[in-house]
């Protein structure tokens, strides 16, 4: 198949091409469906190590449903996921993940530092207090994305974006190996998308491998290189160069308009950075 | 024993209780003083307990669960009458509750998930059925030749003043219990609490998580029986967590306040009772928590009602007599004369009079004979604002990406919020706007 195809010329980046021990997510054959009904089909790629990878597609591809099936969210009806050639469940303490902004209650009584300590939960165990070094983990945690000031604020006092911030610092007090973050970009104001993109960048740096739902054509091509492009099947997956063209947008948006002329416009704003 | 004490007073029977205190351990206490302090764990207990219940939203299946009970009850008593058991001692009833409750919980839960239907159904059904089948038992109950009925209605308002020292005994030990299992767990509701779903992608057993906390809701309840009886049981695990929420943002002190009023209630509750034995001691606990509720919510500072009020109308004066004050300042810049008309032809009827007798207040406007005008102070106000308004809509429009969350139209000065060179930069704006008007 075409996908396989194009999964394989990406792992080919990588030292053992046959195998997927190497990549920190792995998707084969997954099909997920609500209520018998599939809204992901036969998903299959393999991201390559330390890669910044966006999942693009409309609204309704299911992009947040892929991620989910990956973190076991949701249940898949077909297919596997493997993390470094592992089933989740042993990969679990090495996965970091930021959930969409709206999927809590922001009224709840935490403040930013509590909420960025939960990160280090699972280190912690069961009936350990935060002591005081988890306790300056997650400050430190806050500082990298700007926030160390409102550490002891409560979140539902914060700007929508000091918000998301505080979401991707609990995610860095994971420690992990591999993110998934839902939308990380969505409603942020400016400096807040400059902090984020700065964040996951450093991670990169690290050897570290994020995966984002991203919503916003025009900076894929400067944010991400690779990109995944969904639309219920994988429409295309590999080096954003490579899978943001033209075609692939109209197979994966149909016609609608103007979402096409934010695409050429990617397109074009694509050019010099590469 | 202290036979001296004076237990027909509600304060003869605080002080009893406190100086008896160290007594409870050597099993020499009075009764009352025994429940008093066991309605007071209990109440402890379920202020604990019931902040994660507010949280969770799961403060109507704590009464689902404590209706749930009564069949439990009920049940347990035939059962072990026909067995032939002292059913009235020891824990026999109560074990027959907390199965009850739990195979309501199991229902709930079960509707809930497996059908189209919702939760609030699923508590309205489980609650009712459960409810009307204990009804029936009891009447089972009354017609057996036993014929010691009268205990089990105790069960369903509560009766602290009938309550053995072994009773209040077993419900201290629950509240105990269930007091250093919630602090234990407190990391694992909260993280559930508040985003389940984070709490699952990062391995915790969510589903676990959740049955704990019905287990302990389930504890609480039935430890409660006794006391407050089925039928209220849910006000002691709804009211002290939701009174104290209005106290504070922070989650440790919720759960102290929670816990203190609580126990206030518990105790108090209990030491009334005592005081009039036909009253049912759970009515008057559970309205001694209602009080502090009631209370709670109109005083409390920021969250309460009355600071609420006062929040919001005071902006809106703010924002009324800045408008008026502006416009002010706007027309004496056009004209010539400062004279602004008669003060009875004043903008904004009654609301617009009281801005104005503010604004005089301060020494803003003055009066000249039936007429107005602003005084000099009131001139550098107006040009006060009027500078904030014009550097705000002019960085609204230079910044307009990130503009929004950084615009308070209220702040004293702009330079507050923004760096003194971009406060420069749009003063060159508005000079140049000024210029080619």
């Amino acid at each position: 198949m075409n996908q396989n195809e194009q999964a394989q010329s990406t792992s080919a980046l990588t030292a053992h091409p046959e195998h997927s021990a190497d990549s920190p997510l792995s998707v084969h054959a997954l099909t997920v469906a609500y209520h018998r009904k599939p809204v992901l089909w036969d998903i299959d790629f393999d991201v390559p190590p330390a890669s910044l990878m966006a999942i693009v597609g409309p609204n309704g591809a299911g992009k947040s449903t892929l991620i989910k099936a990956c973190l076991g969210l949701i249940p898949a009806a077909a297919g596997e996921v493997e993390f470094w050639g592992e089933p989740l469940r042993r990969a679990r303490s090495r996965i970091g993940y930021v959930p969409q902004r709206e999927s809590v209650d922001w009224d709840f009584p935490v403040s930013a530092l509590d909420v960025v300590s939960m990160g280090r939960y699972r280190k912690i165990g069961w009936f350990g207090r935060v002591s005081r070094a988890h306790k300056a983990a997650a400050l430190e945690c806050l500082e990298r994305v700007g926030m160390q000031e409102f550490a002891h604020r409560q979140i539902g006092k914060l700007s929508g974006g000091q918000q998301q911030r505080v979401f991707l610092a609990r995610a860095l007090a994971q420690e992990a190996d591999l993110y998934f973050m839902d939308e990380p970009f969505a409603g942020v104001d400016a400096a807040t998308e400059r902090a984020i993109i700065g964040v996951l960048r450093e991670l990169q740096r690290e050897g570290k491998t994020i995966i984002c739902v991203h919503h916003d054509l025009q900076t894929v091509g400067s944010y991400f290189d690779h990109t995944l492009l969904l639309n219920m099947r994988v429409v295309a997956f590999g080096p954003t160069s490579r899978t943001l063209t033209q075609e692939n947008l109209v197979k994966s948006y149909g016609g609608r308009l103007t979402l096409l002329e934010q695409a050429s416009e990617a397109i074009a704003q694509m050019g010099p950075t590469r | 024993m202290n036979a001296q004490a004076d237990t027909t007073s509600l304060v003869g029977i605080v002080v009893q209780t406190i100086t008896e205190l160290p007594r409870i351990f050597t099993g020499q206490a009075s009764n009352t003083t025994v429940v008093v302090v066991a309605s007071g764990l209990f109440g402890i207990a379920a202020g604990l307990v019931g902040v994660f219940a507010l949280l969770r939203k799961r403060s109507l299946t704590a009464d689902a669960i404590g209706h749930a009970t009564l069949p439990g009850v009920a049940g347990a008593f035939i059962v072990g009458t026909m067995l032939g058991l002292p059913v009235r001692e020891g824990p026999w009833l109560l074990v027959g509750a907390a199965l009850a409750g739990a195979i309501g919980a199991w229902l709930i839960q079960l509707i809930a998930h497996r059908t189209r239907l919702n939760e609030d159904a699923a508590i309205g059904i489980v609650l009712s059925v459960f409810f009307g089948v204990g009804v029936v038992l009891l009447g089972v109950v009354q017609n057996m030749d036993s014929g010691t009925q009268g205990g089990l209605s105790t069960f369903i308002f509560g009766h602290t003043a009938s309550m053995l020292a072994a009773d209040a005994k077993s419900m201290a030990i629950i509240a105990l219990f269930v007091l250093f299992v919630t602090l234990a767990l407190r990391k694992q509701l909260t993280l559930v609490c508040f985003n389940d779903t984070y709490a699952r992608a990062t391995g915790w057993p969510v589903q676990l998580v959740d049955l704990l906390l019905l287990g302990l809701i389930i504890l609480v309840s039935v430890a409660g029986l006794r006391a407050v009886g089925l039928l209220l049981v849910v006000a002691m695990i709804a009211i002290p967590a939701a009174a104290a929420r209005f106290w504070s943002d922070h989650l440790g002190r919720i759960i102290a306040i929670s816990a203190v009023i609580g126990g206030v209630a518990g105790s108090l509750g209990a030491a009334v009772s005592a005081l009039a034995p036909g009253r049912p001691a759970g009515a008057v606990i559970v309205l001694t928590a209602g009080t502090l509720f009631a209370l709670s919510m109109l005083c409390a500072p920021r969250r309460g009602l009355i600071a609420g009020a006062i929040v919001r109308v005071r902006s809106r004066l703010t924002i009324l007599s800045d408008h008026t004050i502006e416009t002010l300042w706007e027309r004496s810049e056009e004209g010539t004369s400062p004279d602004m008309g008669p003060v009875r032809e004043l903008p904004g009827g009654l609301r617009g009079k009281v801005v104005f007798l503010l604004l005089r207040l301060r020494g803003y406007v003055q009066s000249l004979g039936s007429a107005y005008a602003l005084t000099p102070a009131g001139m550098a106000e107006g040009a006060r604002l009027s500078r904030n308004h014009r550097l705000w809509s002019a960085y609204l429009t230079t910044h307009a990406d990130i503009a929004p969350s950084h615009v308070d139209w209220s702040v004293d000065q702009v330079e507050h919020v923004l760096s003194d060179e971009l406060v420069r930069t749009l003063e060159r704006i508005v000079q140049l706007e000024d210029e080619r008007a």
